[in-house]
């Protein structure tokens, strides 16, 4: 494993690009993210958030550029992409947990079948990780028998379980129930504060407010602005990003 | 027959007169009797309806001529021993299908459900032989492996017509059953394939552990549909002069110009399909029921 040393961001984005068919969705995005930071990504629907997150994640081959993870290229030919999904977590906007088995079998698949520890040492992990989310007594439960909050926070768990260096976050609260939002957030939060490097892509403004580092700001497949989030929510130099928060503003989200 | 409809209008009175008597009964007691009320006229008309017709067979002139053809027992009792012990040999053959069709059926899915430009050999195999196999008809590869391998009399090749006959039928069902696992898995939504690649697992531990257990409960109605179909459709290979069912009751036929022994033969097959008829409705039901009820 390489070691990072101070200058070296946990991920950077050089110059990506991405399409699926005709349809050009990254154009370019450069991105660096360092450890420890948490960098929220805002944009429209249809910018490209969510493609970006699972192009890091290797999910989704890109066309041109380069993804590096603590200095590696790893869009380069021959690379190991399981090894490094196994280094990197992800969650996604409608849970995908697997229905056929329970929370705690979600939870510690990965860690059984892709790391090959043993099942009583995975479990006392996955157990202990939903425990902490506050789903102790659901364990042995199957996903269709748990609210929406329950299934993203077994999720996160998922995402959690074999200790990633990163976590990407693919809007985690866009499909769940108002009041079921902020169980969810809150659980994000305490990892921010915990010192977990972190990418979300998000709607909820207020949470980007107070728990980001850096808030970015993406138009038509290109980051168009970037700052704390101070600058880029209180005063944005870019007319799109203006007339977007102008629009999150008037829907009553910020 | 009129007493028969006299009976269905007392019952609908004693029931109406049942209803109204205890006013505190509720919904559920009228429920109950507009279900006995239903079973009581299911089972006249049914009386009515199968009574009538083998009624109207039964004093047909011609009756007598069909019955010696078709339903004789002395034919029956004398062609039955032979068909019965042929019979063996085809629940023997359905028995080892059904053993090895779900496996290649398996394996010839998983390889063209494999992604990657790596897997395109697999891909294109396993196409090949879905498109070849579901386009000869079952008869045709019968004939050209039963008796054409045998025939070749190639060293270290079993020459037993039997031995071809089932792989002929193993041959073709494995190209349809893959193309029912292969709709299963194309009915996993993508994102339980993104979801099993993220947490670190292969391609193939995606496939093994995530798709392959919601792919085949997707599909197990189809797949059972193929198992009624596969027990009859091994009565084929008579063709090939083996000597099971349908080739003994042949061969009393030609003998006695006494079609009685197929019949017999039609039994033995009809008392191993309808049961699994039953059995697939029945776990079909079971299955929905447990599914919108949202228990995996």
């Amino acid at each position: 494993m390489i070691m990072s040393n101070e200058n070296t961001p946990k991920l950077a984005l050089e110059n990506v690009h991405q399409s699926y068919g005709e349809n050009q969705v990254l154009k370019g995005i450069d991105l660096e993210v360092n450890e420890h930071e948490v960098v929220c990504m805002i944009g429209s629907s249809g910018c490209g958030k969510s493609t970006l997150l699972r192009c890091v994640d290797l999910l989704t081959p890109i066309d041109s550029g380069v993804i590096r993870f603590d200095g590696v290229d790893v869009t380069a030919k021959g690379t190991d992409a399981s090894a490094v999904r196994r280094r990197i977590g992800i969650v996604f906007q409608s849970f995908n947990l697997f229905p056929h088995m329970t929370l705690l079998d979600n939870v510690t698949l990965g860690s059984r079948k892709a790391l090959g520890i043993p099942r009583a040492e995975a479990e006392e992990q996955g157990t202990e990780l939903l425990d902490q989310f506050g789903l102790g007594d659901q364990i042995d439960t199957y996903p269709n028998r748990v609210s929406g909050g329950q299934k993203q926070r077994a999720a996160i768990a998922r995402a959690l379980m074999g200790n990633p260096e990163i976590l990407l976050l693919d809007e985690v609260t866009s499909a769940l129930d108002p009041e079921l939002v902020g169980d969810v957030l809150a659980v994000i939060r305490d990892l921010a504060d915990r010192g977990l490097t972190m990418v979300l892509a998000t709607h909820e403004m207020g949470f980007a407010r107070d728990a980001a580092n850096r808030v970015c700001f993406l138009h038509e497949g290109t980051v168009l602005e970037e700052g704390t989030p101070e600058e880029l929510l209180g005063s944005p130099q870019e007319l799109r990003t203006q007339r977007f928060l102008a629009r999150v503003k008037q829907a009553g989200r910020l | 027959m009129d007493s028969g409809s006299d009976r269905v209008g007392a019952r609908e009175e004693e029931a109406g007169a049942d209803s109204v008597a205890p006013p505190r009964a509720g919904p559920s007691m009228f429920f109950r009797q507009e279900g006995a009320k239903a079973a009581s006229i299911a089972v006249v008309s049914s009386i009515v309806v199968f009574g009538g017709a083998i009624a109207l067979v039964a004093s047909s002139p011609n009756w007598p001529k069909v019955r010696d053809q078709f339903f004789n027992p002395e034919n029956f009792r004398e062609s039955a021993p032979k068909i019965i012990e042929g019979f063996w040999l085809n629940l023997e053959l359905f028995f080892y299908a059904m053993l090895i069709i779900p496996v290649v059926a398996l394996l010839v899915a998983i390889m063209r459900s494999l992604r990657g430009p790596a897997f395109f050999p697999l891909r294109f195999l396993a196409r090949l032989y879905t498109d070849v196999f579901r386009g000869i008809p079952l008869i045709l590869l019968i004939l050209l492996l039963g008796f054409g391998v045998p025939a070749l009399d190639l060293p270290g090749i079993p020459n037993s017509v039997t031995f071809w006959g089932l792989a002929a039928l193993t041959i073709s069902y494995s190209a349809y059953t893959a193309e029912i696992y292969r709709s299963g898995i194309d009915a996993v939504p993508e994102s339980q394939r993104s979801s099993a690649l993220a947490i670190g697992l292969t391609q193939w531990q995606s496939m093994r552990y995530a798709i392959l257990p919601q792919a085949v409960r997707n599909v197990v109605p189809a797949l059972m549909n193929t198992v009624v179909s596969l027990q009859k459709d091994v009565a084929l290979i008579s063709i090939l002069g083996i000597r099971e069912a349908v080739r003994n009751a042949q061969i009393y036929t030609a003998g006695t110009y006494n079609y009685t022994s197929y019949v017999v033969a039609t039994l033995l097959f009809l008392a191993i399909s309808i049961p699994l008829t039953r059995f697939v409705d029945w776990y079909t039901a079971r299955d929905r029921a447990q599914r919108s009820q949202g228990q995996m």
